[in-house]
């Protein structure tokens, strides 16, 4: 199996199996009890905490577990506006967020928010001077993500950031596909909140993290216990948390040697598709990227098709987002950096991950020609050519 | 997601390709998905003899292209024209919902070349008196 779509999910390592096992089983306990196995996984809560912390620069105090990136994202975009709506009702995000954040955005529309939708360019670029000339007096939040899930464009967050704050205005980003992948430091970044997910870098899925600036105003989703400091109550997914804890040790770690290596995997891939397939067009910012992923559009050709020919050959990637699986239409983030819908159809996402060999990239660069063109064969458009660009 | 009779299809398609002398062509597109079938049929005597097709677009809309020319060759042109992409999409083993439209896609391509083949011999007879 190649499996090169570490952007939808990553494998657990084992280190982080073997971290959070114990707490399955002999160290079950509830950490809000006040015998020995409670307060043991009380300690284990908050030394993941410091962990996650240590991941993106952050205070340990600073960090809200979450059921995962889509909640923080939650938190973050209702939780301020929820708790600031008496200053104002406007809120600015970018258009190539992830659904986490736009679907949010749209569900405050419905409910009474304006919010504004920041182009991109066509490296998938937001212009800070485009921020400054949105931002009104009633806005009360700017979320902006660090990198691109599907296309892995970085924005310029430090700028984009300040922008922000000249006018007053609260800064979110959603750091779920940069963590693990980039040196994030909040301080450097000057961001008020900051969405982390754990399945994103090697940890169990269904847990995730807010970083939230102390003093920053922010209202809980989910109510009850005392939990997180009364941010977002209910027992913790103690296993889960220690996972992401032993994940963000172990990224913080590894993460410098690692992205050399995977920069130079994924170069290799996208340089040997380059040279083997024609009419292709890579996505994204050719230098602000994230080291593992490439996203290419093969014209005249569907990327379903694509991805269903190369699951049959045991290769693993994605049309974009997987969670654009469903609908028809092409990725909202290729159509916002200007394809056609019929080169942003054509789209595969190639994401890799600390477990890809070069072996996976040469039979990738093996198999990918052979399904291409064999669609090809089959399309209307590709001898002909007449497909608009 | 999809039936082992979508993916067979998918992966060995039928009649591919386009026929030079075809007696109708049908082009058909989906707005929404973007997806572009194209159907060229040959006939002999009231009788489609030969079919085959072009597609631009996802597996469904691959397998449903294959399994319609399967089923329109040896049939007659009023044979052809009932077929519905109800009709397809069963010879497929089913598509999910969100993917009916693609099989719909097949018989709009079949309508159309049949439409393209009566035109082209309609102007053939009044050439032709
Ligand atoms: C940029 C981005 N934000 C948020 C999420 C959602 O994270 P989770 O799957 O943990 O809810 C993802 C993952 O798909 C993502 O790529
Ligand atoms: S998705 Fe439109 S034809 Fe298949």
């Amino acid at each position: 199996m190649v499996y090169l779509d570490n952007n939808a999910t990553t494998p657990i390592d084992r280190r982080v199996y073997e971290a959070m096992s114990p707490y399955l089983f002999e160290k079950f306990g509830n950490p809000s009890t006040l015998y020995s196995i409670g307060a043991e996984a009380r300690a284990a809560v908050e030394e993941a905490r410091k962990r996650v912390a240590d991941l993106v620069g952050a205070r340990p105090d600073e960090i809200v577990f979450t059921g995962c990136g889509s909640e923080s994202d939650n938190m973050a975009l209702k939780g301020v506006a929820f708790a600031h709506m008496e200053r104002g009702k406007h809120i600015i995000v970018s258009s190539i967020e992830h659904h986490a954040v736009l679907n949010t955005a749209a569900y405050l529309e419905k409910i009474g928010f304006e919010v504004t939708y920041l182009p991109v360019d066509r490296y998938g670029m937001v212009d800070p001077d485009d921020l400054r000339r949105a931002i009104r007096s009633d806005t009360v939040l700017v979320s902006i993500m660090l990198a691109n899930n599907e296309i892995g464009t970085i924005q310029p967050v430090k700028e984009l950031c300040s922008v922000s704050h000249e006018k007053g205005v609260l800064f979110h980003t959603d750091a779920v596909q940069a963590a693990g992948k980039l040196k994030i430091d909040v301080e450097e970044l000057g961001v008020d909140l900051l969405s982390l997910s754990a399945h994103k870098i090697y940890g169990p899925k269904g847990v995730g993290a807010l970083y939230i600036r102390k003093g920053t105003k922010i209202h809980p989703l989910i109510h009850g216990g005392h939990q997180e400091r009364g941010r977002r109550a209910g027992t913790e997914n103690v296993a889960g948390i220690v996972g992401f804890g032993k994940a963000a040790e172990i990224a913080l770690q590894e993460m410098e040697e690692e992205a050399v290596r995977i920069a130079e995997l994924r170069d290799r891939l996208e340089m040997g598709i380059l040279e083997r397939i024609e009419d292709v067009i890579v996505n994204g910012h050719p230098e602000r990227r994230l080291p593992n992923t490439t996203n290419i559009s093969f014209c005249y050709i569907e990327g379903e098709a694509i991805i269903l020919k190369l699951a049959s050959r045991g290769i693993y990637a994605s049309t974009g987002s997987a969670c654009s699986s469903d609908t028809l239409e092409p990725s909202h983030v290729l159509m916002a950096i200007g394809l056609s819908p019929e080169v942003g159809h054509g789209s595969v996402r190639f994401s890799l991950g600390k477990f890809n060999t070069a072996d996976d990239v040469d039979r990738t660069l093996e198999v990918l020609p052979e399904v291409v063109s064999n669609l090809r064969e089959m399309s209307p458009f590709w001898r002909r050519k007449n497909v608009q660009r | 997601m999809y039936s082992d009779k979508v993916i067979e299809h998918f992966m060995h398609p039928r009649n591919v390709g386009k026929i030079e002398d075809a007696d109708g062509v049908g082009k058909v597109g989906n707005p929404v998905c973007g997806d572009v079938m194209w159907i060229y049929i040959k006939v002999k005597d009231g009788k489609i003899v030969d079919c085959r097709f072009e597609t631009f677009g996802c597996a469904a809309a691959i397998a449903s292209s294959s399994v319609t020319t399967e089923m329109i060759k040896g049939k007659t042109i009023e044979e052809a024209l009932k077929i519905t992409n109800k009709a397809v999409a069963e010879a497929l083993g089913g598509l999910p919902p969100q993917k009916m439209h693609c099989s719909l896609l097949a018989e709009q391509g079949i309508k159309a070349a049949i439409e393209d083949y009566m035109r082209r011999r309609k102007k053939g007879e009044e050439k032709g008196a």
